[in-house]
């Protein structure tokens, strides 16, 4: 399984795809550190990138990647290997490959400008984001054997995730504004990895104002030993969840 | 013979003021030394005997004697290690008189007591009074003075235990004063560190008011009053100023005031005041306003707050001059599209804009406030959407075309640079 996770990185490596990816978060990490004075200013800039542009990231260069390699894929299906073998091996191999492009890009450059709990926090949350978003694109990517589909699934999930969410979520809010809904809004946050991860970097960022009259819940659950815990869960969660169904799906499917 | 006279006239001076002296003699001031191996061994006793102008020193050691009352015009000096202890029961130092000094006492318990206002050290109809450099440990109220005129509490080091905000008193606390000096004092665990109501003319300096339960400093229905260079740090509250008028803080630092109601700065009915070049950071809500008017605030620093500023639309004629907004989540906030505030030329630094003429002010005028911070003054519960990307969009579109944000709440010369003042 290593094996083959090896021959992926590989064939990704060779599209030079994830080199440019690397080097583009890089070139604007570096240069959102040096051009902000204020460091904390640069760490704002930077969530909108983890939020926004790495889940869109994760999302196509999966689907593409997929369905560009759906060839070696039914090769390797007629050899003698079990279908979640082959499945798992690629996403290690797109995972790993995106992931570690993250951490070269921006990774790098967070340490050594913002070696602080907000900068671990953008950290924590990109790598989470990554993982979860590759997972999601399986999911589309194996459910839909035609790509412009697939990727058009995947770019919606994306504006979804991203913006239609919290929309929902304000539209939610409004409607229901005479009601305390404190609680409620926990509850709906955790349901989008995007929010759970801002909500996660902007414990550590806007403490002052989230200290503040609905704000002092959030800090209390969130900002707990047990908020961190219950994060992390639902990120895994995140992770692993759409991954078993693309498995499952992987494997009755009729290719 | 004009030389005789004047030489005659100038001995007969001398003369009359050696002869008066002796006669002062007697009533002149003694010391009195009470206290431990000492002819005078309690301090009760030594007031008893000491006479206007006379000075008491108390020795080393711990006196558990009840309560004392000073009325004559004296000096208590206490010796490195002087301890009055008023074993939780009792009212330690009752002083009504004037010209009195206290100094260099250690004050420990002083007791409780749900129907008078028990003080480590009360003050009652007092002139002219010095409480210096004292230790107060573990009172209800540490220094409780009222209806006095030109008294002064310097130097003096306050600690409470904090219980709940009934069973604590104030640091220090002034009622119906005027003219008093609070200078260079340490306050904690208290209810409020400093508290006056209907004082005037008085002046608050170089303290340190922090970890109070309630406020740092509060004070109602004082007038002509100046604050100045104080430090107000991590209270349960922040400060409050209420119905006063007259007011100056200058050069104060209103530091992590954080909770569910916490300002750095609360103004409430304040009107002709000055507040200037003080510093906000880290607070909840660096000031917030309500029913004030014509106040001046320039100068000001406010870092890394919540809402740097939360001006309530029963404001009017209040003036932001050339203060520094950085970092803060919210620049301003208010409740109503009625604006009759002014901001001008201050820095903003998520000012966006440009200078073309290269005056020092951008060219186009910054709206502080956000579409999303009218939301957030709304619905509270949205607060969980803050930095998101749809918030992001909502502002910018808002910025594009103004519909919900008040208009008229604008800098139209922002500094291009932070004020340096």
């Amino acid at each position: 399984m290593l094996k083959l996770s090896r021959y992926v990185l590989y064939d990704i490596l060779r599209s030079k795809v994830i080199i440019a990816y690397a080097l583009f978060l890089g070139v604007i990490t570096f240069s959102l550190f040096s051009l902000e004075d204020n460091e904390s200013k640069a760490i704002l800039s930077l969530l909108n990138i983890v939020l926004i542009i790495i889940p869109l990231m994760s999302m196509i260069f999966t689907t593409i990647h997929y369905y560009n390699s759906y060839e070696f894929i039914e090769l390797l299906l007629a050899q003698p290997m079990g279908r979640g073998r082959i499945l798992l091996s690629e996403y290690g191999g797109v995972a790993i490959s995106l992931v570690t492009a993250f951490w070269t890009g921006a990774g790098i450059p967070v340490l050594l400008y913002a070696f602080n709990p907000t900068g671990m926090a953008l950290l924590f949350t990109g790598t989470c984001l990554t993982l979860i978003f590759t997972s999601l694109a399986f999911v589309t990517a194996v459910r839909a054997r035609d790509k412009a589909r697939g990727i058009g699934m995947a770019l919606l999930l994306w504006f979804y995730f991203a913006l239609i969410y919290d929309g929902l979520i304000l539209m939610i809010l409004f409607t229901f504004s005479d009601y305390p809904m404190e609680k409620a809004t926990l509850a709906l946050a955790a349901l989008n990895p995007i929010d759970l991860g801002r909500i996660f970097i902007m414990l550590k960022m806007d403490i002052s104002a989230l200290m503040g009259y609905t704000g002092a819940l959030y800090k209390q659950f969130f900002g707990s030993a047990q908020g961190i815990l219950f994060t992390t869960a639902i990120m895994l969660a995140w992770i692993i969840a759409p991954l078993l169904i693309a498995l499952r799906m992987f494997r009755k499917k009729d290719l | 013979m004009g030389f005789i006279l004047s030489f005659h006239s100038m001995n007969m001076r001398i003369l009359f003021l050696f002869i008066s002296l002796l006669f002062l003699q007697p009533v002149q001031a003694r010391t009195i030394v009470a206290g431990a191996g000492s002819s005078i061994p309690s301090l009760t006793k030594a007031l008893l005997l000491a006479e206007d102008g006379d000075t008491i020193i108390l020795k080393s050691g711990t006196y558990r004697e009840g309560n004392h009352v000073i009325r004559k015009a004296i000096t208590l000096l206490g010796e490195n290690g002087a301890i009055l202890d008023g074993e939780n029961k009792h009212e330690i130092l009752t002083i009504s008189g004037h010209d009195i000094k206290v100094k260099g006492i250690r004050f420990i318990n002083a007791g409780y007591s749900a129907l008078n206002d028990f003080a480590a050290i009360k003050l009652v109809d007092c002139a002219r009074v010095i409480i210096e450099n004292n230790t107060v440990i573990n009172a209800y109220f540490a220094i409780h003075i009222s209806n006095s005129n030109d008294c002064t509490v310097r130097g003096n080091s306050v600690s409470g235990t904090p219980r709940s905000e009934q069973l604590t008193g104030n640091g220090i606390h002034l009622w119906k004063c005027s003219g008093a000096m609070i200078d260079n004092n340490h306050i904690t665990g208290h209810r409020d560190g400093i508290y006056f109501e209907f004082v005037t003319g008085s002046t608050v300096q170089r303290n340190q008011s922090e970890r109070n339960i309630r406020y740092g400093l509060h004070f109602m229905f004082s007038h002509n009053d100046h604050y100045t260079n104080n430090t107000f740090h991590n209270n349960g509250a922040g400060v409050a100023v209420m119905y006063s008028h007259q007011v100056t803080m200058t050069g104060n630092t209103f530091d992590e005031n954080w909770g569910p109601s916490a300002y750095g700065l609360l103004l409430k009915e304040i009107s002709d005041s000055h507040i200037e070049k003080n510093i906000f950071l880290r607070n909840t809500a660096g000031i917030y306003m309500e029913g004030s008017s014509r106040i001046q605030i320039l100068h000001n620093n406010f870092t890394s707050n919540g809402w740097a500023v939360r001006v309530q639309a029963s404001c009017d004629g209040n003036e932001f001059r050339e203060n520094n907004f950085f970092g803060n989540s919210f620049d301003v906030a208010t409740n109503g599209t009625m604006v009759l505030n002014t901001f001008d030329r201050n820095y903003w630094d998520k000012y966006e804009g440009y200078d073309i003429n290269h005056d020092g002010t951008g060219d186009i005028p910054y709206h502080p406030i956000s579409m999303y911070s009218m939301i957030v003054e709304q619905t509270p519960s949205t607060l969980i959407l803050m930095r998101s990307f749809m918030v992001t969009l909502m502002d910018k579109a808002e910025k594009a075309i103004p519909s919900l944000t008040p208009e008229n709440l604008v800098d139209n010369k922002p500094c291009m640079k932070p004020n340096k003042k």
